[in-house]
């Protein structure tokens, strides 16, 4: 009665802040500020049915085998290898340029064969992955820091287009085989 | 005349706090523009390996999500403690993948299907053979690019 009177009363905006807060914390509880990070990498397409296997052409010394098998041990050009060393080899092997006869002619031709059995675990697997992708991009920043004297990421798309030309990730895997017997 | 006896003798006018909703929606609407609701429960525990030569991942709206691992404390009852793959909401089997990728390219226009990524989100202690399983599966449905989700760390 006392409203009509007087006009409307003004509405307390004194717990409009309250409210905001409100909101606002549910909205900081609930979102993922964490952006997805991981190693990119390309599955060959599915050989088609009527095509034979070429692989023949390529040089045995152009190929670096890495295995991995069932105990997470490694296996690298014949020889048991620790994963700390698997960087090192895999940088010779690529930036070889034909100087040692049984590594590669050079870092185009380079291949890097990666097998691993269904027992391995993917821990493993993924060190592998990241230890041989640190070897490229090791010697990338090299060449990068050679050619035009800055960082392999710090470069523009062409320059890095060009750098990647010279060091192409090869990273073939195998059709998956089943040594270890346990999946 | 000295500070003091300024000061105590008005005392503190009292801050204004009008401006306080402003400064606090300001916020708010900070935190609702950049927020991204999760979207699948996991049922899977997923710790994810670490890695140096790691990439971000460019567009979200583009990538799908496979999440392996050992189901969670509380499903376990129901489903053991093997490891499991999760599509969206449900655990589901490897046969399953194509349908997944198939329906996942149906929602995005077709100029984007080629950018497509799939994200596999795999426990670092599961086996090999699930892992290879499930990418035979995203060949043979042609989803070819693929990103192996870890962690930022060193050994």
């Amino acid at each position: 009665m006392a409203s009509k009177r007087r006009g409307l009363p003004e509405i307390n905006a004194g717990s409009m802040a309250d409210i905001a807060f409100l909101l606002l914390i549910f909205f900081l509880v609930t979102t993922t500020m964490d952006i997805d990070t991981g190693i990119a990498r390309k599955l060959p397409p599915m050989p088609e049915e009527d095509q034979p296997e070429d692989d023949s052409q390529i040089n045995a010394r152009n190929i670096y085998v890495v295995l991995i098998n069932s105990n997470n041990q490694l296996l690298v050009e014949g020889e048991l290898m620790d994963i700390s060393q698997l960087r090192d080899g895999a940088k010779k092997f690529i930036d070889n340029n034909g100087v040692r006869q049984d590594l590669s002619e050079n870092p185009e031709k380079a291949i890097i064969s990666l097998q691993n059995d269904r027992g391995t675990s993917y821990m493993m697997y993924i060190r592998v992955q990241n230890e041989l992708a640190a070897a490229y991009n090791e010697l990338r920043n090299i060449s990068a820091l050679n050619k035009f004297g800055e960082r392999y990421i710090d470069l523009n798309k062409t320059e890095q287009k060009e750098i990647r030309k010279m060091y192409p990730q090869k990273i073939s895997e195998a059709e998956p085989k089943n040594i270890g017997g346990n999946s | 005349m000295s500070k003091f006896k300024k000061n105590g003798g008005k005392g503190m006018p009292a801050i204004s706090t009008a401006s306080l909703p402003d400064i606090v929606f300001m916020l708010l609407f900070f935190f609702m523009v950049t927020t991204v609701m999760r979207e699948t429960t996991l049922f899977v525990t997923v710790v994810t390996p670490k890695a140096t030569e790691i990439k971000k991942m460019e567009k979200k709206s583009l990538v799908s999500y496979i999440y392996i691992g050992s189901p969670v404390k509380r499903m376990q009852n129901s489903y053991g403690t093997s490891d499991r793959i999760q599509l969206n909401d449900a655990f589901a089997d490897v046969g399953e993948i194509q349908e997944f990728i198939a329906t996942e390219r149906e929602a995005k226009d077709e100029k984007e299907v080629p950018y497509m990524t799939t994200s596999i989100k795999a426990d670092e202690t599961v086996k090999m053979g699930i892992i290879t399983d499930v990418k035979q599966e995203l060949r043979k449905a042609n989803a070819l690019k693929i990103n192996y989700s870890t962690r930022k760390g060193a050994y």
